[in-house]
């Protein structure tokens, strides 16, 4: 069935000098040149709206506009629904998305405001006296124990220590480019803080980058090895993750070309597809048993991360996973991004990563085990008061993966599934990998996570808090707006104005 | 009816003092009331307090309990809970004079007891754990009754009202003790309750505090997980049970607490010797939570000493004053002044520097 295309194409004939470069830059073939009538043309039905050609245009003589051609509306049955009924009636198939989630769905971070200091207590002036914002994550002794001579014995297990409480969250190698993972391994290392290889393996030109890159191992196992979980500062155990909670990763053949084949040592070609659970992992005891293969692989020298997806009872999986040895938990919220996902999973399944964070924190202080483990948030952290909102609410640090691929110029058009990211990051097309530079994206990144940390700080000193470790679990600082009284219970966190 | 201390957090300023013998001279009280004299208006009439060390030594064996009940009804309930753990040892008014300047009394009793020996064996735990955990369900489930001091041969004194006047109003006078410690609260809200008065109490560590952390909910959260229950949602409640964590249940000593509440910045951590280094890094690596942020100066007392410490940046002030075998410590170089009107020495110390003094072995 055919439909007026989503997004129209509207150009500028007069400002139009027929230059081409819409037509080389999209690689989604829109746009070409009609020779005979010496005019540029476009197939609409083709756009995703990255707005690459818009961006590149020289003589802005392009923009990309929401179509008005509508079906009869209807409040119940939406245009999207009802071509999405149409495309599978045609196809058979599963729906397919990528990103995060984008439905009008709340998002608890904008409906929590952040205290400041006024007359009882002094706000702290960040340029003027020290502001801390380095953490430590990984598990912390119940009881400190002395040598015989009476000194503290200071030996710890494995912590992981960053420069500030964000780091990058996995997308492994071949869901995004190698000049990616380029920008993310040497910006994490210039920043102090770590990158995640996802599931994909790593790529032995990253292996230098060892002490700011997370291992992942998924259920599909790709690309892991001993030397592999050995070259990072921490592994991480992929149980979950928020946009597809209950299924495994997936890359499609089309992606998994040369290198990327290689570095998750499969053949050329084929679809990588994780199975849901790992097969050795049934339940908890099972967890356990793998945490701890992981950490004897590499001789207790590394935190071990198990990474869960938001769901329904994730206070009480996350208190059995503080149980089972790992060091950190990280939880990926529902609208946490991904390079391919089933639209249906991606839109339904999951909650809110605000709550669940709240949650996990709380009832692992009900059992006295919050001590056990380090809470790593992410799905949807989107700037520097997401950040503080979470730390006050319980994390010890957050995860960021969309802002990340923002800064390095991804323009959410949510096509990453389609292998063609014109921005040069969800793709493996030589030609669209070399639009991303390395200098230039990890420069962005870089700045994207100073600008951050500046802002953490002033955050910090109005609140009149000079150490990040003061802000964490410290929901005092943070108050509602519009929100129910189960939901103020469940954040535990008192309304604005009380 | 507003709600109390406890129900809602109340932010407060505050002037504090000290003075303490080294060699364990007992005084009375007159100096430490004249002190807050100077420092009238860094109070506002809304608490006052006192502790005293060594005040009860004909009866240092037992547990000095400081009760405030709201009538005969929640007393005989709390004296039937103590009567289950604890054999009475002695149970007295504590005497008062009477003031126009301070109202609502409750009923304030005085009750020395000895822990039963069976419910220890029983409960497998030492008799201070014992005292702590009554202590709590008190405070936190009996309505109307509140232990507000519960230490060896020490005691606390506190009401609604000027701290001059509290310390008249509990004949201070006529105790007489080898460190004394007090403070004058300056509360935004009427706290209500005279449980919200300082200092506040945890078996022999009192704790007179000056300022308004910032820390408060990390800190409470993380502390509650080992037992303890904030029911005053004050700064000064949850310092007290941090330095009862930290040196009676975590074994550090006053140093090494002072390295976890005040840390040291990273960067200075950074210059420091190679082992004091590890063992900075030790303690803000395993304690994050408990490290205190904000503006403050907190004096410490314990059973023979007592320790004044001042926040990292020093956004309180504080200063210390010695003469002979005195040391005194106060809000304000003033207050000293009362104490010792010839002291010569006197010096503010660093931000996060702990100012320990320790009466002599067997002088307390
Ligand atoms: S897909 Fe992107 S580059 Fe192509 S026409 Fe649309 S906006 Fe322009
Ligand atoms: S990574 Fe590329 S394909 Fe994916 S949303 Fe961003 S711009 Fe689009």
């Amino acid at each position: 069935m055919n439909f007026y295309p989503e997004f129209e194409v509207v150009r500028n004939d007069s400002r139009c000098i027929r230059c081409r470069v819409c037509e080389r830059q999209c690689a989604n073939e829109v746009h070409w040149f009609d020779a005979d009538g010496k005019v540029m043309l476009s197939d609409e039905s083709k756009c995703v709206n990255c707005q690459r050609c818009v961006t590149l245009c020289p003589t802005r003589a392009l923009k990309i506009v929401k179509s008005d051609c509508r079906l009869r509306e209807n409040a119940n049955y939406s245009d999207q629904t009802i071509k999405e009924i149409y495309r599978q009636a045609e196809t058979g198939g599963v729906l397919l998305s990528s990103m995060g989630n984008p439905n009008p769905l709340p998002v608890y971070w904008d409906k929590i405001l952040i205290n400041a200091s006024q007359v009882t207590n002094p706000p702290i002036d960040p340029l003027r006296e020290p502001m801390e914002t380095r953490v430590f994550l990984g598990k912390k002794p119940d009881h400190i124990t002395r040598n015989p001579d009476g000194s503290l014995d200071t030996t710890l297990s494995p912590q992981l220590s960053l420069s500030m409480p964000v780091m990058f969250s996995a997308m492994s190698y071949g869901s995004i480019s190698y000049n990616a993972h380029a920008s993310l391994a040497r910006a994490a290392t210039e920043l102090g803080i770590c990158y995640n290889t996802g599931e994909g393996g790593l790529h032995e030109d990253f292996y230098k980058y060892g002490k700011n890159t997370i291992v992942q191992v998924a259920s599909g196992r790709f690309g892991v090895h001993k030397d592999y979980l050995e070259a990072g500062a921490a592994i991480e155990i992929k149980m979950g993750q928020g946009a597809k909670p209950g299924i495994g990763g997936h890359l499609p053949g089309t992606k998994a070309v040369g290198d990327v084949a290689k570095t998750r040592m499969i053949p050329e070609g084929s679809d990588a597809i994780s199975p849901a659970p790992h097969h050795d992992i049934y339940s908890i005891e099972d967890l356990r048993q793998l945490v701890y293969s992981l950490k004897e692989a590499t001789e207790y020298r590394l935190p071990v991360i198990v990474k869960v997806a938001a769901v329904h009872n994730i206070a009480a999986i996350a208190s059995g996973i503080a149980r089972s040895g790992a060091d950190i938990i990280a939880i990926d919220g529902f609208r946490g991004g991904t390079g391919a996902a089933p639209t249906r999973i991606r839109d339904n399944v999951g909650i809110p990563i605000e709550l669940a964070l709240a949650a996990v924190d709380q009832r692992l202080r009900d059992e006295g085990i919050r001590n056990n483990v380090s809470i790593i948030c992410g799905g949807s952290v989107r700037s520097a008061a997401d950040v503080v909102k979470a730390i006050a609410l319980g994390a010890d640090a957050c995860y960021i993966a969309t802002a990340a691929c923002l800064a390095m110029g991804c323009h959410l058009c949510r096509s990453c599934h389609t292998g063609k990211c014109n921005w040069g990051i969800a793709t493996q097309r030589p030609d669209l990998v070399k639009r991303l530079n390395p200098d230039i994206g990890s420069q962005r990144l870089v700045n994207l996570m100073t600008a951050w940390r500046h802002e953490i700080k002033e955050l910090m000193g109005g609140m009149g808090i000079n150490s990040i470790e003061s802000l964490r679990g410290n929901r005092l600082m943070l108050r509602g707006v519009g929100l129910t009284e189960k939901e103020l219970q469940i954040l535990g966190i008192s309304h604005a104005g009380e | 009816m507003s709600p109390l201390e406890g129900q809602v957090r109340i932010p407060s300023g505050c002037a504090v003092s000290a003075m303490i013998s080294k060699d364990g001279r007992r005084m009375n009280g007159e100096s430490i009331i004249e002190s807050m004299i100077p420092m009238h208006d860094r109070s506002n009439g809304l608490g006052g307090g006192f502790a005293a060390y060594g005040i009860y030594p004909e009866y240092r064996d037992f547990y000095a309990l400081h009760i405030f009940f709201n009538n005969r009804a929640c007393q005989s309930e709390c004296m039937t809970l103590l009567k289950e753990y604890f054999e009475i040892v002695q149970d007295e008014h504590i005497k008062v004079r009477k003031m126009p300047q301070i109202t609502d009394e409750p009923i304030i009793r005085r009750v020395f007891v000895s822990p039963m020996q069976s419910v220890l064996r029983h409960l497998q735990i030492d008799d201070k754990e014992l005292v702590v955990r009554i202590v709590n369900r008190i405070n936190s489930q009996l309505d109307g009754s509140y232990v507000f001091s519960c230490g060896k041969n020490m005691g606390a004194f506190k009401a609604v009202g000027f701290p001059e006047d509290v310390g008249r109003y509990y004949r201070l006078e006529e105790y007489d003790a080898y460190c004394w410690t007090a403070h004058g609260r300056y509360p935004t809200n009427t706290p209500g309750w005279w449980g919200g008065a300082h200092p506040f109490c945890m078996l022999d560590y009192s704790i007179v505090h000056n300022g308004e952390i910032s820390s408060y909910d990390a800190n409470r959260r993380f502390i509650e997980m080992y037992g303890y229950k904030c029911t005053l949602q004050t700064d000064t409640e949850v310092i007290t049970y941090i330095a009862d964590y930290l040196l009676r249940r975590q074994g550090l000593n006053l140093e090494e607490m002072a390295a976890v509440i005040a840390a040291p910045f990273w960067s200075t951590i950074e210059g420091e010797s190679e082992e004091k280094k590890k063992k900075l890094t030790y303690l803000r690596t395993v304690f994050p939570s408990l490290l205190v942020t904000g503006p403050f100066s907190i004096i410490l007392g314990f059973e023979g000493g007592l320790m004044a410490l001042n926040d990292r940046l020093k956004l309180r002030s504080m200063v210390v004053g010695e003469q002979d075998d005195m040391v005194y410590i106060a809000s304000e170089e003033a207050a000293i002044r009362v104490m010792a009107p010839d002291i010569k020495h006197i010096w503010a110390p660093a931000g996060g520097e702990p100012v320990i003094v320790k009466v002599k072995e067997g002088a307390f």
